[in-house]
């Protein structure tokens, strides 16, 4: 007996919820309006168009078109997903719980502060702990994404220098960061005034120290913004040099901290020289990624840059009575401050998550969280050295990276090994990046898998290799196993369709 | 597994990091808690938060509104909350889809042509659209209504303090509350921007606005904080406007004392290149079977490095799946009906308090669900002696505005039952 799949399976086959719509179907209930009804919004201020468009449809449309299309997701919680430098860990359900308690979803941010001394009281706890954690005492919690930590953390740097050099930080203005750092580094430095010089990488996957000097010595050195480890997975051994390099240079240290999970409670960029991190807690500290956000990319920096630090500050006054309690409270009267980076306080939820993984783990936990994440990418090295290239020599951290020098001369490429890895099962790891490995694979298992996944990616990255010399149409034509295949990206490009509307084809254009 | 990589034990792993920079000793962290310990530990430091069990008129950028229990619970599903930023689109079609559903949605309630797939929230969305409008029309200077959220205004000016950006606040009239001072605008002004209903609650009259702003080669942003009026109201792009930004907090989110929320970013076609963030749009495979993918990524950091339209990476993924299944569960009966019984009930409220002995209401223009009073005494006082009462009554305006000591922002949503309205207003009373 053959199973033949089913064309119109309608799991398979979900439309846009538009295209759903019914006239009259209704997914709510709302109580009937209490207050005596009058005419408050003069008819020139409303809409008039009937909300045309916006669909019609129950609650049961609602729950069944979102559950079929989920299911055209890979997730973390399917299996492995080693996108490099993104730390797709586990996400906790306790974390989850903890963050919808009633006391921190009901709270307004605005509501007085005698009222919300808990939520205070807890973002000053994680600020203590990323503290401790970071070696640099100071931390907001505001900044609301890893991007918004680091323009965040170089616009520290800038207000630094203004304050301390005057009218002369204007020849201040160059921000040094590598040829291996992530896009958003350059992206944030711009915002804050700085123009990029790139740094070269060595052939070991170092940051290059005569160029750094040589750079250095040009002048107008404001800053650095380096990865460590880096975005190839090494650790820039020489960081304590770097950062004296830099400091006598006049600049300041802005450490991006995507790959923190490789350092947690074994090394702190404090103790390295570095003067500012943000921290990705959607990375490091387990709350969940989300499809592309919530994130929250808390800034943590030196005693000496405190003052810059995004307003209001959380300020912990030491109990005045025999009552023992210490009060929290917001202070806004801060002059050198180089302002919000966001309405309110940060993505608190986020917030409650990451003080419920780093309870969970306690000291012990977080460093052993960092020893399986290192030692899991190292195996993976260690595994596929002899069939994928790899780079560079150096022992990785929490991270691994290869190439696809092997398999390019037999016409595969990276992106056909990460779409064959889909009909494997699993997430294609990060790649392409970083740019100073062509054909990068970027694989970070973190410790949230086991032995036997790991070796069961590592033995479907030795089947695609082989694959790729016995069947290399095969590889070059994956995914096979998917609900669509690859997408002509360039033509969406070329014509780019960003809503829907009511005359938007269900097919047909690319065949 | 330690052996296969050729080591002893877990320290060699860091062999690659000096020695002296190492910790070499624990964490001065808590040991760890088991899950009950945890719960515990959270729900005592979630009980000290009382003001989230009383009855509240706090409005000014984040919303109390009801949110159906189908949207918590299908953004708990593993596919949607575990994954990442769609990069794999053949294995992303659920994220993508959903994201496809929110621009639509966006525009659709906004009445403008094109939206991103969301920003950190109405704060930096705004922010962003004054970098957007400099870019557009090739011109820095940004007019910025004093009656536009005082948050996000700070916000924009630490996005701008270091480009060429000359940004001028100007004020509103003492008894509309409209904007007021467009005579800041000319040749040389990039933006005017508005929000509506403004932060004391007024409705803004957008279609003049664009006006004045179109008659000197400006763009006009609107900015949006209270995502339900758009049920309701003219819809933005109707009026004419460029740019509109807002918080989408509103669309079935959590308070959650100030975040995560979501910010919306929604323009005109033509102006598409110029936008920050990502976008989504339609693409086929070589079978012509219709999917998603992000596109006009050349505008994005990771590919234009300093010179991209923002910095902007991960977003608010999951919040706007919250919002898009908010609207879409909501629908278009839904989200009249929830509009029309805030502005219902506000109406109510700021009638009732208009009678009461003291109190008056200062500004003239039509509001949505917020209002300002102007109290018999101090603000701060008046809120105070509500509050014991147990009632949070609103937002004293001292807060962010001078000589407004003793005028406070009340507002009133759909989740205050007329019994909550009438203790507020013997409370006042």
């Amino acid at each position: 007996m053959s199973i033949k799949k089913v064309t119109s399976h309608p799991t398979q086959n979900e439309a846009l919820i538009f295209e759903r719509s019914q006239t009259g179907r209704v997914g709510y209930r709302l109580p009937k309006l209490d207050v005596p009804e009058t005419d408050p919004i003069p008819a020139d201020l409303r809409r008039d168009d009937g909300l045309d468009g916006v669909p019609e449809v129950s609650e049961v449309d609602v729950i069944r078109h979102f559950t079929r299309i989920s299911t055209w997701n890979y997730s973390i919680d399917l299996g492995m997903y080693p996108l490099g430098s993104c730390t797709m860990k586990y996400n906790s359900r306790l974390n989850e719980k903890m963050a919808r308690i009633a006391g921190y979803t009901n709270l307004h941010p605005l509501a007085p502060e005698e009222e919300s001394q808990g939520a205070l009281e807890l973002m000053y706890r994680l600020q203590q702990d990323l503290a401790e954690i970071t070696g640099l005492p100071s931390v907001s919690l505001q900044p609301a994404a890893g991007a918004q930590g680091e323009m965040t953390g170089v616009m520290l740097i800038r207000a630094f220098l203004d304050k301390r050099d005057g009218e002369a930080s204007k020849d201040r203005r160059v921000m040094l960061i590598p040829d291996s750092a992530h896009g958003t580094n350059p992206a944030s430095a711009a915002l804050a005034g700085f123009t990029v010089k790139t740094i070269r990488s060595t052939d070991e996957g170092l940051t290059d120290m005569e160029h750094l000097r040589e750079l250095c010595g040009e002048g107008g050195v404001a800053g650095l913004m380096l990865t460590n480890p880096n975005t190839v997975g090494i650790f820039e051994k020489n960081i304590r040099e770097i950062c004296d390099t830099i400091h006598s240079a006049g600049g300041l240290v802005y450490m991006d901290g995507a790959n923190m999970n490789a350092l947690v409670g074994v090394a702190r960029p404090g103790d390295m020289g570095v003067d500012v991190i943000h921290l990705n807690l959607h990375k490091t500290f387990s709350t969940p990624h989300g499809g592309g956000g919530p994130g929250c990319g808390p800034c943590c920096c030196t005693a000496e840059l405190s003052e810059f630090l995004p307003t209001p500050h959380i300020v912990a006054e030491p109990p005045r009575s025999a009552d023992g309690v210490t009060r929290y409270r917001l202070n806004y009267d801060l002059p050198n401050s180089i302002g919000r980076v966001k309405a309110f306080f940060g993505n608190f939820g986020m917030m409650v998550r990451a003080l419920s993984y780093i309870y969970t783990h306690g000291a012990d936990g977080l460093r052993e969280a960092t020893e399986t994440a290192v030692l899991n990418a190292r195996y993976v090295a260690e595994k596929l050295k002899d069939t994928y290239h790899k780079p560079y020599d150096a022992d990785c951290m929490h991270e691994a990276i290869f190439s696809h020098k092997h398999q390019s001369a037999k016409g595969v490429v990276t992106l056909d090994i990460a779409k064959r890895l889909i009909d494997h099962g699993f997430h294609p790891p990060t790649v392409y990046f970083p740019l100073v490995v062509e054909g990068a694979m970027l694989i970070e298992p973190t410790e949230s898998v086991g032995r036997q996944d790991l070796d069961a990616f590592i033995d479907a990255m030795i089947s695609i290799d082989r694959e790729a010399g016995e069947d290399p149409e095969l590889v070059k034509g994956a995914p096979h196993s998917t609900r669509i295949g690859r997408l002509d990206e360039a033509a969406a490009a070329r014509k780019p369709v960003l809503r829907w509307r009511p005359d938007t084809e269900a097919s047909g254009a690319g065949a | 597994m330690l052996e296969i990589v050729g080591l002893n034990e877990a320290a060699e792993l860091f062999r690659s990091i000096p020695a002296d920079i190492q910790l070499g000793r624990k964490l001065n962290v808590t040991d760890p808690l088991a899950e009950p310990e945890v719960m515990a530990e959270m729900e005592s430091m979630a009980a000290r938060n009382t003001a989230a069990t009383k009855p509240s008129f706090l409005g000014a950028g984040v919303y109390s509104h009801f949110s159906p229990t189908i949207v918590d619970h299908l953004i708990q599903r593993s596919e949607f909350f575990t994954s990442y930023t769609p990069y794999q689109p053949e294995i992303s079609q659920g994220t993508l889809q959903y994201i496809f559903e929110f621009q639509t949605l966006v525009c659709q309630l906004t009445g403008m042509e094109v939206a991103n797939a969301s920003m950190y929230d109405g704060s930096t969305a705004m922010a962003e659209a004054y970098l957007m409008a400099q870019r557009v029309t090739r011109r820095n200077k940004i007019v910025v209504a004093r009656s536009v959220h005082p948050e996000y205004r700070d916000v924009a000016v630490t996005y701008a303090q270091h480009g060429d950006t000359e940004i001028v606040e100007v004020g509103y009239d003492n008894e509309t509350g409209r904007v007021s001072g467009l005579e800041a605008l000319d040749s040389n002004t990039a933006a005017l921007v508005v929000q509506s209903p403004n932060f004391f609650g007024c409705i803004e009259d957008l279609t003049s606005l664009a006006d004045a702003a179109h008659a000197v080669g400006a763009l006009l942003v609107v900015t949006v904080t209270e995502a339900i009026s758009l049920g309701l109201l003219k819809t933005p792009g109707s009026c004419g406007a460029d740019i509109v930004v807002g918080e989408g907090q509103s669309w079935g989110v959590p308070m959650s004392f100030g975040g995560p929320h979501v910010g919306f970013f929604a323009t005109q076609e033509k102006f598409v290149r110029q936008m920050p963030g990502r976008l989504c749009g339609i693409a086929y495979d070589k079978n012509g079977n219709r999917g998603f993918v992000l596109t006009l990524s050349t505008r994005e950091q990771h590919i234009r490095r300093e010179k991209a339209t923002s910095n902007i990476c991960t977003n608010q993924g999951l919040i706007a799946l919250a919002a898009t299944i908010y609207m879409e569960a909501m629908g278009k009966k839904g989200l009249e009906e929830v509009a029309e019984q805030n502005a219902q009930k506000a109406a109510y409220a700021k009638s009732q308090i208009a009678l009461l002995d003291g109190y008056s209401i200062p500004f003239s223009s039509p509001t949505f669900n917020e209002f300002v009073v102007r109290g018999p005494r101090s603000a701060a006082e008046v809120l105070e002696s509500v509050r014991e009462k147990g009632i949070v009554g609103g937002l004293a305006l001292a807060k962010y505005y001078g000589g407004h000591d003793n005028d406070f922002l009340v507002c009133v949503t759909e989740t205050n039952s007329r019994d909550q309205i009438e203790r507020l207003l013997a409370a006042l009373g």
